[in-house]
């Protein structure tokens, strides 16, 4: 995919209209927009609004939530900005882009946030709200000048826009509706279905009065005559050729519908940004299915809750991000020992600590392979899109059972809030696994009867008669007795590792994305996969012998990397967790932290993998990736 | 060995459970352990009732007592320290048909599960929870619990416990929902008895405490109580434990109505006599399974269902 917008404007002073000029309308490929308001005064609606709108009408779609930490952080805030990033474009877009190439921004101090943060493409077009211009406050009259003077030095197009002014004409409180008359500027510009915008517009408000929803219905079609009198450009995006059947959420909700498709029933949890909301999706959803969702005391009780489930019938799971896998940690290792099927959705976060509560991090790799008091060996997967997240619970949940074993989903907050239309699923009632047998155990048969091979045994569930045994987190026999044995622990140990083996056996080797061999490998994981094929693409371009591939499977390692690795001069990770860079101080080749899959691949294959990692508290730019395959195969020694 | 311990009986009905059906390894506690006589009043308990060994699940955490599940025949989770009653509940939730009892020790369920401990009295699940409170840590060798009495010495506090000791009965009553708090002793094997069956027969959480004596540890704990009568008081009541056979050597009695949550209150209240017997009991508070039970949705009828759910994204 292309970058940036594909049209010139004139980059020009603040400008206000009366008349009605004839606009242009600018054919392009892609287009991203960016609408930014205080907390609490609904840019998130409108940008969802918009994004599943255009979703609908065949666009490809990327949108990310621009999240404050607080819920309702001071007004007119340059950090406390609050919104949705959407691309939209004529292919499917699988990330959010470099920047924004339009945005509606309701006071010039969050967009002066964001235009600090360097949000905004240099001829980036910004609509903003001009009511400060002539506040009553003195001090915000001088913040709005010395704002619009900082922007005035950018490349911009300003555009003042009488947002207050013109929802006051729909009623008296304009700052519940300025998000829908924002919503029927976008609907112009960008020659949006008035229609389904109406029909998002009810859901969206189905719980309150017919009145509310009259109220925002004329605060958008307000909207839409102010553009069409004053705005002398539009922008065309045209839709996808030939539009499959699909669905638009993001990945929370896919985590949850793929959660109901995979036959789990029981969800137990704790409350912790950004994983919550699947719990909002499945309780609203359990009423219909019968399901559980176990608001538990904290994270430590949520995961022995769905342990004493699983191991008392079907797989149940767990919901929770860093800080709260970490209080976890224990349970899993007990679920690892007694070998309970579990499935942890683990919705990465920024740390340590409290970190970055509500932005994307990749930093619970290691945490979740290692992150245990003895060998804990557990199943890792990472969907890399949000279609991936729907499936990732099927395919956790069989794996979980088959196995007998911990199966850790991790996604991110990137993922998680992100929205992107992907291919319908046509569900298959195996993904529903089989009801529970009850049927008595065979004489003979033990609780842990490791097969010597592959380590795997058939699970007694309390209810199968002749099977009573008590499971124990202390190192066992076959019949699940307490060892004192010398060789028991190494036995069990042996047969839980085995397992992993088993597993890696019937996995593919990933596939190279680009060419089969070149000077340059990026290895990914999870949802950098959108920006870094984008840049891949970009670089292949430019000529630069560059290809990508991303692991779906981190425990067990897909099989073969080596022999991919071998193919490139140079092999390198991109991810978005910590890792020191040579040649800042102290740092050397000897001294330095590498990325967490980097860390993994060099153990792994013996490769001198490199690494690429930023903790900006964003999703990777495909540009900043792009820079950095440039600087790795031109300058890069291999 | 009754008629059914091998597998092939022709229907469960027929089956008759003898003690020894109940009967799993020989435990390896110290000998004179309390914990002895709780595991043969609870194996009595499960024959008397007959309880299927199949459907009947003992769930613990870490510590003597929680080695518990090992000596009886039934299936068992012998899991984290402190952490039994969490998963005691997904049990439950996913399984309302099993029987299930919890055994923790006082560190397990007063000190680092006390917040499981608080939150499990409010779920209400009809569970039976023994607190075997033995007043100290034994497995890891003589350190302060918080049921511990104040200048009580061990190995981390030598010079004797600091603080007055937490009183689990108190605790238990104080927090929303409660439904059944009892309080019995390990020296006194019929009360022991019929106080474990009262909690098995209540419906909702039931919680027990039981007075134990460690015989490396805390000995002499009870001392007093164990050779002098008179230093216990029964709370009797017909709704609660009667024991006409104690008549004699228990003269102490006090008719307690286990419905009166105000005077189960004041009469946890520490004293010169030990109170033993049900001090609260109330069958029509909420439970948290009955709460959450759903209908469920199989096969075609869920997936009818959750297309329905995905039209709602659909483009």
């Amino acid at each position: 995919m292309a970058t940036g917008s594909q049209v010139q404007l004139e980059g020009v002073v603040p400008e206000t209209r009366s008349a009605p000029p004839s606009a242009t309308t600018h054919r392009v490929s892609q287009h991203t927009v960016e609408i930014v308001s205080d907390s609490g005064e609904g840019a998130q609606k409108c940008g969802q609004i918009f994004g599943s709108v255009s979703a609908k009408m065949g666009n490809g779609v990327w949108t990310v939530e621009i999240i404050p930490a607080e819920v309702q952080p001071p007004p007119r805030s340059a950090p406390g900005a609050s919104g949705n990033r959407i691309r939209i474009g004529a292919q499917p877009v699988t990330n959010w882009g470099d920047a924004s190439d339009l945005m509606i921004a309701f006071n010039e101090q969050v967009l002066l946030g964001r235009h600090q943060l360097g949000a905004l493409a240099p001829n980036a077009i910004v609509l903003v709200d001009d009511q400060w211009k002539t506040h009553d406050d003195e001090r915000i009259r001088a913040q709005w000048q010395a704002a619009m003077a900082e922007l005035g030095q950018t490349g911009y197009r300003l555009i003042e826009v009488p947002l207050e002014a013109e929802c006051l004409k729909a009623g008296d409180n304009a700052r519940k509706g300025k998000n829908m008359f924002a919503l029927g500027l976008l609907a112009w510009i960008y020659d949006r279905d008035l229609e389904r915008i109406r029909e998002e517009i009810a859901f969206a408000f189905r719980k309150k009065s017919e009145e509310v929803y009259q109220k925002n219905v004329a605060l958008l079609e307000l909207g839409v005559a102010w553009a069409r009198q004053h705005l002398d450009f539009r922008f065309e995006v045209p839709p996808l050729p030939t539009p499959e059947p699909r669905l638009v959420m993001n990945g929370n909700q896919a985590i949850a519908m793929g959660a109901v498709a995979a036959g789990l029933e029981l969800a137990a949890m704790y409350p912790i940004t950004p994983a919550t909301s699947v719990s909002h999706q499945l309780g609203e959803m359990c009423e219909k299915f019968g399901g559980v969702v176990h608001q538990a005391e904290d994270e430590i009780a949520a995961a022995g809750v769905a342990i004493g489930a699983g191991w008392a019938g079907k797989v149940a799971f767990t919901i929770t991000s860093g800080t709260g896998l970490a209080l976890k940690t224990e349970f899993l290792g007990l679920a690892v020992m007694t070998e309970t099927p579990l499935v942890v959705v683990d919705v990465q976060r920024g740390g340590p600590s409290t970190g970055l509560p509500t932005k994307v991090e990749q930093s619970d790799l290691l945490t979740s392979l290692y992150g245990a008091p003895g060998d804990a060996p557990k199943i890792v997967l990472a969907p890399a899109t949000i279609e991936e997240c729907f499936h990732a619970m099927i395919t956790a949940r069989r794996l979980a059972e088959t196995f007998r074993a911990v199966v850790m989903v991790l996604t991110d907050a990137n993922l998680a809030t992100g929205v992107q239309p992907f291919r319908r699923p046509e569900l298959d009632p195996e993904w529903l696994g089989t009801a529970l047998d009850l049927s008595g155990v065979p004489a003979g048969l033990q609780p842990y009867d490791w097969d010597p091979q592959t380590g795997l045994s058939k699970r007694f569930i309390p209810g199968m008669p002749g099977g009573m045994h008590t499971a124990t987190g202390l190192a066992h026999t076959r019949a699940s007795k307490v060892a004192y044995d010398t060789e028991s622990n190494q036995l069990g140990m042996t047969m839980r590792s085995r397992k992993l083996a088993v597993l890696q056996s019937m996995l593919q080797p990933p596939a190279v994305h680009g060419a089969e061999r070149g000077d340059l490998l990026v290895v990914g994981w999870g949802s950098t996969r959108g920006a870094i094929e984008e840049a891949v693409d970009r670089a292949r371009a430019e000529g630069l012998k560059v290809s990508s591939t991303h692991l779906t499977f981190l425990s067990p390692l897909q099989p073969g990397l080596k022999q991919v690795f071998a193919r490139f001069r140079k092999v390198m990770t991109v991810e978005i967790n910590y890792s020191d860079d040579v040649g800042d101080p102290y740092i050397t080749g000897e001294s330095r932290r590498y990325g967490q899959l980097a860390w993994l691949l060099r153990a792994h294959t013996l490769v001198d993998v490199d690494c690429w990692t930023r903790v900006l508290g964003e999703p990777m730019r495909p540009g900043a990736i792009l820079q950095t395959i440039r600087a790795n195969v031109k300058g890069g020694a291999a | 060995m009754s008629t059914c311990s091998l597998l092939g009986c022709a229907t469960e009905d027929e089956r008759v459970f003898q003690l020894s059906d109940y009967e799993a390894a020989l435990p390896r506690w110290c000998p004179g352990c309390g914990d002895h006589s709780i595991l043969s009043a609870m194996q009595r308990l499960l024959a008397a009732e007959q309880l299927k060994p199949e459907q009947t699940v003992f769930v613990s955490g870490i510590g003597c007592s929680s080695r518990f599940p090992h000596y009886m025949k039934t299936y068992g989770f012998h899991g984290l320290h402190g952490r039994a009653l969490p998963v005691a509940e997904g049990v439950k939730l996913q399984r309302p048909d099993l029987t299930v009892f919890v055994v923790m020790g006082d560190g397990d369920c007063t000190s680092i599960g006390a917040g499981h401990w608080l939150h499990a009295i409010r779920y209400n699940m009809d569970l039976t929870a023994l607190l075997l409170d033995n007043n100290i840590y034994g497995l890891t060798k003589n350190q302060t619990s918080p049921t511990t009495p104040q200048g009580h010495t061990s190995n981390t506090q030598p010079y004797g416990s600091y603080l007055p000791a937490l009183d689990p009965i108190s605790a238990t009553l104080g927090v929303t929902n409660a439904s059944f708090v009892a309080q019995t002793a390990e020296w006194l094997p019929s009360h022991l008895y019929a106080t474990l069956r009262a909690a098995y027969l209540h419906q909702g959480f039931s919680f027990v405490r039981i007075l134990q004596r460690c015989p490396v540890y805390t000995p002499d704990i009870f001392q007093l109580a164990v050779r002098d009568p008179n230093r216990i008081e029964l709370l009797v009541h017909d709704d609660g434990v009667v024991l006409p056979d104690l008549d004699r050597t228990y003269q102490n009695q006090l008719v307690h109505d286990p419905s009166d949550l105000d005077e189960a209150r004041r009469l946890a209240e520490p004293g010169d006599r030990l109170r033993l017997g049900v001090f609260f009991r109330d069958e029509k508070r909420p439970r948290y399974e009955d709460l959450r039970r759903l209908p469920k949705l199989m096969g075609e009828a869920k997936f009818a269902r959750l297309n329905e759910e995905l039209d709602k994204y659909a483009v």
